[in-house]
């Protein structure tokens, strides 16, 4: 099959839901050249920079009728116009009792690792995880990219797609057919017995590669990969954790009030998952510091292969 | 007098509707028969009957907390907005909105809005729709005085101007946001020479308390935007006559006397002295349009009363649209 790039895959995606559907508008200060060259200025808009007012407006468009995508780029721009997020796209549907739609795709950059210091780098997932009417999607392969970003602008909620940023350039197979994944459904990425590993994002890959080098060493990690944060496959995480008896999830995030912790506790909260627990769940998360700009304090605030792989074995101990 | 007998009984109808409903809700809320905190339009009726009266019904508009009247005036119906002001499942939000947050998508009612400004942005984007749905539809935004300092505000007349959009920024300067006086939080004695100073946006100052002109200036103010000349801002001088909301604890500072002097211009009574003076109405048609009227507000609280309230699971409904 054919590999293309994270980006890449993204950039289809958007092409062929455009092509599907006229009502689909296109928001953001930067213009992606492709598109504006085939469906035109009206509708592949360039943005001033003002969050609040795009975020917004996007808001009015669903509601009258069209199918925005916004990107709002890094994620840290994105608490610029928390106001529309939060008290508008969340709760517009709900407010309203349901009597109109909100199709909206926020596109936001998430993770660290590039010395782009705190204001320009952050995973706040879990901040909208804690907003009800927002669903979330983490894509961390070029495939689930496309599969999520097409389900995405088809699905008429606002939805955040969470893109990180050193996952970019990763290239890997995407089928050329027509093809949307589902919402709510994780990914196991490599089956194993004796510990699962819950991971987001960019650290997918970094905890793949852990249960590759333990596989040799005997050990047998099984890697799930939520691939949406909301709604959450709670069945399948529960469902792996029962089999294997031990738990770590890894996350960038800083670890405090983290995806981590919602995910650690939908596992210990269930009476049959609990009782078969062999030891404590652990956490593989970033630590709680605005992301600092120097490469060697930026790698320590951030959870890697090393510390993933200590927490693996400690839940073994 | 330009307008035929016929628009100017509509006018006098659409704001002595709007009167009725604030005073019933007022009365219904001290009694305790509704939750909640509710912001009376009373004083301000004049605004939204003589912007909405120009619109048609796929025109589109974004209102504010202070909402009911605007709702009224673009066509809503009564015993909805009464069953959701009472919390009741027949509500137009099923009882999960109520008296802040009351639309009907139906008839071009986006919402209302809880947060100062916050429907700023989503009416910008509404009018873009209408741009590029390429016909002569508006979107009209109702917004006061206290929203002209938010960012928000300024995000989108920037947004309004550069774009074109067909907007029409209807702010209703009731002087006061909260108890805070707009002299004051702004700076100036008019805040459309924001629209027109800092943004291009032309901008007028009406007195809003007379329906004849805000409707006659909007009437005009729209063939420019339906032309697509862009956005207008109008600014209508009003008064709001009760406090900021109906709750005890929240002090109404404004000084009594300024009070007193705003209710002598009351809008209503301005129009019904106007109306009989050029002899359009007797008395008595008056007092049958009272009557009706008076009859449609005592059905709609009915219409609440006989309702049932939500069930109490209903609340995780709606989260999420099919």
């Amino acid at each position: 099959m054919r590999k293309i790039s994270y980006r890449q895959a993204a950039s289809e995606a958007l092409m062929e839901e455009f092509r599907r559907d006229e009502k689909t508008v296109h928001l953001a200060t930067d213009i992606p050249p492709d598109l504006r060259r085939e469906f035109g200025e009206a509708r592949i808009r360039q943005t001033p920079i003002s969050e609040s007012s795009f975020v917004g407006a996007a808001i009015g468009l669903a509601g009258s009728g069209f199918r925005p995508v916004v990107d709002i780029r890094m994620a840290t721009f994105g608490f610029v116009a928390m106001d529309q997020f939060v008290n508008q796209a969340a709760k517009i549907t709900y407010m309203f009792g349901g009597q109109a739609r909100f199709p909206i795709v926020y596109r936001m950059t998430v993770g660290a690792s590039k010395s782009f210091a705190a204001q320009h780098s952050i995973s706040p997932y879990s901040m909208y995880m804690n907003v009800p009417g927002l669903k979330i999607t983490l894509p961390a392969t070029p495939y689930d990219m496309k599969g999520l970003m097409k389900a995405a602008i088809r699905d008429n909620n606002p939805v955040i797609s969470f893109e990180h940023m050193m996952l970019d350039a990763i290239e890997g197979e995407v089928p050329e057919d027509e093809y949307t994944l589902p919402f709510g459904q994780a990914a196991v990425r490599k089956e194993g017995t004796d510990v699962t590993v819950v991971a987001l994002a960019k650290m997918v890959h970094d905890a793949l590669a852990v249960a590759e080098e333990m596989e040799k060493e005997g050990i047998s990690i099984e890697v799930i990969d939520p691939r949406t944060l909301n709604p959450l496959d709670k069945e399948t995480i529960r469902a792996s954790v029962a089999k294997t008896g031990r738990l770590v999830v890894v996350d960038e995030a800083c670890i405090t009030s983290g995806a981590a912790a919602e995910l650690t506790a939908i596992v210990v909260e269930d009476e049959e998952v609990f009782k078969r627990l062999k030891s404590s769940p652990k956490r593989a998360c970033g630590l709680d510091v605005p992301i600092p700009y120097s490469p060697p304090m930026e790698r320590y605030a951030l959870p890697d292969k090393e510390k993933i792989r200590t927490k693996i074995k400690e839940t073994l101990n | 007098m330009k307008n035929n007998k016929e628009e100017l009984l509509h006018l006098y109808q659409v704001m002595l509707t709007i009167r009725r409903f604030e005073e019933r809700m007022v009365i219904d809320y001290h009694s305790g028969a509704i939750p909640g905190i509710v912001h009376s339009y009373i004083g301000q009726e004049a605004v939204a009957t003589g912007v909405c009266t120009n619109l048609r019904l796929d025109d589109r508009i974004i209102s504010n907390h202070r909402g009911h009247g605007h709702c009224i005036a673009k066509g809503a119906d009564l015993n909805r907005m009464m069953a959701e002001i009472y919390g009741r499942k027949t509500g137009y939000c099923k009882g999960k909105g109520g008296s802040m947050h009351i639309a009907d998508f139906g008839i071009g009612m986006l919402g209302a809005n809880g947060i100062v400004a916050g429907g700023l942005p989503i009416a910008g984007g509404a009018a873009l729709a209408a741009q590029l749905e390429g016909g002569d539809r508006v979107v009209v935004l109702f917004f006061g005085d206290g929203a002209t300092n938010e960012g928000e505000f300024h995000e989108v007349l920037n947004l309004a101007s550069i774009w074109k959009l067909p907007l029409v920024f209807a702010c209703e300067n009731n002087l006061y946001g909260v108890n805070t006086h707009v002299r004051y939080a702004t700076g100036l004695d008019h805040v459309s020479e924001r629209a027109t100073g800092g943004y291009g946006i032309p901008g007028i100052v009406i007195d809003g308390n007379d329906v004849e002109a805000v409707y006659e200036t909007t009437k005009k103010a729209l063939a420019d935007v339906r032309a697509g000349k862009g956005p207008v801002f109008l600014e209508f001088m009003t008064y709001r006559w009760r406090g900021h909301y109906e709750a005890p604890g929240l002090p109404d500072l404004r000084p009594v006397e300024e009070i007193e002097a705003w209710k002598k211009k009351c809008p209503l009574l301005r129009f019904e002295r106007i109306l009989l003076k050029e002899g359009i109405v007797t008395k008595q048609t008056l007092e049958e349009i009272n009557t009706r009227v008076m009859q449609r507000i005592d059905d709609a609280v009915d219409y609440a009363l006989a309702s049932p309230l939500p069930a109490p699971e209903d609340a995780i409904e709606d989260v999420f649209s099919a």
